[in-house]
């Protein structure tokens, strides 16, 4: 009989630790199947950043670096300098990529590093307890933002992915989410396209996942995925805004 | 082999760096370590190396910490406010051990400060500098000599305990013209590296971090640091002059330590028999060494470019034993040998 489904090699077989209804498990399969299916696993550094994400050297069976709050592309950018043969990615939250790291991804991309990031945006400071972060819908609550955003004072969620697209730099930039099957395979998809620029030497691959923090949204997480979808993605459109893979080159 | 050349000090830092294996080169532009990163980026190409202007000096040192953590050589450099900007960095390497060389070429603070020499910045290098509970091993070279020589070791240093190393010089170090002999080390010596990242071929995957959350961990860790800082002692380097019939020693780090030797013969020639104990490591400090100086020597003097804080491990060392004096001077402008003879012979008088 034809084994059609089985837990990745990439992934150490452990219970996550993650919130019911979390999508970081989610999120974490999906790159540890992409690294399967390119083989990439005994060549892959992960750089982890700071926040709920930083415990994916628990999950990922590859070797991990942990950079400081932000850091995660300068020091991604170090280890694939080092070592180009390496395959690198860093897996990273909204307050660390978009707003303490905000510096040091933009110029990683701007360069041109061949690095695969996966950003994970659920629109909260998640390990800290739910706090603003820099995608913060207007009106959402918030332990720093209690009477909801107020743009006035706060600002505006900030449009990742949208900002990659600009960069020469980056040759793939896509904003997917893992609320439903369907958007979960899609999601498979730019996780793909994002380590193809990687391997095929291209540029910066970028793949914004819109994910539900169930705990600090208060929800039920069936109501937090559809949250996700109703009210997270007309804020954050979904789709891919930048793909140079299908161009000429290598 | 050796080669002989005449070049400024913040050249011999970059061919010390490039002859002790360094391929990986990370920096952003300041005032006055500027010759480091340009002359990297004109030579790390042509030993198949890579150089890379960060977009700040944060990005560099993690950079550094990133490149570190694949057991390569690399290096970043820069000047007081950019090292204050590391500082999380080096705090980040020091809990992961991940080896990387650290040149500060200090000026003057606080804040922008100036670009006139300094050594303002001891006690950031010496006691930690970022957060947490750890040691960065420091060298104080004095001469453009010092300067090549003391970063082929700080490279080794950096392998062999797994941890940063600062090399702390100052405008004056940087700027100076000097013939260096250039004597590439062998390398065969270096350590060998069983814990770095290059992908778990054929073993288990490797982790590097800092975060220890288990009950104890985080305790045992900064435990087994500090035996490891407690090791590093076996690292004291420093330089005596004069010593032995000395009726006073000037203790003396980095430009300081250079100008007082001057001084010194002129002490002789007026008769006043004074030595020098001129730290090179700073930390480790040369405690031991201070002491044993104490045991027949009662009078010392420390000399800084600051308002004092060297002085600080000196009388640490030996103020249970000998009278300890200082003479210091903000940045400014450098002190002639001239003056610092005059301050030698007051306090001199004073502790008599």
């Amino acid at each position: 009989m034809k084994q059609k489904f089985k837990r990745p090699e990439s992934l150490i077989d452990v219970p996550f630790h993650f919130c019911p209804g979390c999508h970081h498990g989610i999120i974490h399969r999906i790159v540890a199947e992409a690294i399967d299916e390119f083989g990439l696993r005994e060549r892959s550094i992960g750089v982890a950043s700071v926040g709920c994400s930083v415990f994916m050297y628990d999950y990922f069976d590859v070797d991990v670096l942990e950079a400081p709050h932000g850091r995660a592309p300068a020091v991604a950018t170090g280890v694939k300098r080092a070592r180009p043969e390496s395959f690198v990615f860093t897996y990273q939250g909204d307050g660390d990529l978009a707003a303490i790291g905000t510096s040091e991804i933009i110029h990683a991309a701007n360069r041109g590093e061949r690095l695969s990031v996966i950003f994970v945006n659920n629109t909260t400071y998640g390990m800290t307890g739910g706090q603003m972060a820099p995608t913060t819908l207007p009106g959402q609550t918030t332990t720093t933002t209690p009477y909801g955003r107020d743009t006035y004072v706060a600002g505006f969620p900030i449009r990742m992915t949208e900002i990659m697209a600009q960069l020469a730099g980056v040759s793939y930039a896509a904003r997917v989410s893992v609320h439903n099957p369907k958007a979960l395979m899609k999601t498979k998809k730019a996780v793909r396209k994002a380590f193809e620029s990687q391997i095929r030497d291209r540029g910066l691959g970028f793949v914004e996942v819109l994910s539900a923090c169930p705990t600090n949204w208060k929800m039920k997480p069936l109501e937090a995925a559809r949250h996700v979808e109703e009210v997270m993605a007309p804020s954050f459109p979904l789709g891919e805004y930048k793909d140079d893979l299908q161009t000429s080159g290598t | 082999m050796s080669d002989r050349k005449l070049v400024n000090g913040n050249e011999a830092i970059a061919m010390g760096a490039i002859d002790a294996g360094c391929r990986f080169y990370f920096g952003y532009p300041i005032t006055p370590q500027n010759q480091i990163p340009e002359y990297m980026a004109a030579h790390l190409p042509e030993v198949g190396g890579v150089f890379l202007q960060a977009e700040s000096e944060i990005a560099s040192i993690n950079m550094l910490l990133g490149a570190g953590a694949t057991g390569v050589r690399a290096m970043t450099s820069s000047s007081s406010p950019g090292i204050s900007l590391k500082q999380e960095g080096i705090s980040y390497m020091a809990g992961s051990e991940i080896p990387g060389v650290i040149v500060n070429m200090s000026r003057s603070g606080p804040g922008l400060g100036g670009i006139a020499p300094s050594q303002g910045d001891y006690f950031q290098a010496t006691r930690g500098g970022g957060h947490g509970d750890y040691r960065t091993l420091v060298l104080a070279p004095h001469s453009v000599q010092e300067n090549y020589d003391l970063t082929i070791r700080a490279f080794d240093l950096a392998d062999r305990y797994r941890n940063p190393v600062v090399v702390l010089g100052d405008a004056i170090l940087g700027q100076i013209k000097e013939p260096v002999i250039l004597r590439p080390p062998d390398r065969a010596k270096e350590t060998r590296k069983d814990w770095i990242l290059t992908g778990c071929a054929g073993r288990k995957p490797r982790l590097l971090k800092s975060l220890y959350l288990t009950d104890g961990e985080l305790t045992e860790h900064n435990w087994r640091l500090y035996r490891k800082y407690q090791e590093m002692r076996r690292e004291v380097l420093y330089e005596t002059v004069g010593t032995e019939d000395a009726e006073m020693i000037v203790v003396a780090f980095g430009s300081v330590g250079r100008i007082v030797k001057t001084s010194l013969e002129m002490a002789r020639e007026s008769g006043l028999r004074i030595g020098l104990l001129r730290p090179v490591s700073l930390f480790p400090f040369p405690t031991e060494a201070l002491q044993q100086a104490a045991e027949r020597v009662k009078r010392f003097l420390v000399m800084e470019l600051n308002t004092g804080q060297m002085v600080e491990d000196v009388k640490l060392s030996v103020a249970h034993m000998a009278q300890v004096d200082f003479y210091g001077r903000p940045p400014g402008s450098i002190p002639t040998p001239d003056e610092l003879f005059k301050e030698i012979q007051s306090a001199f008088e004073r502790m008599s």
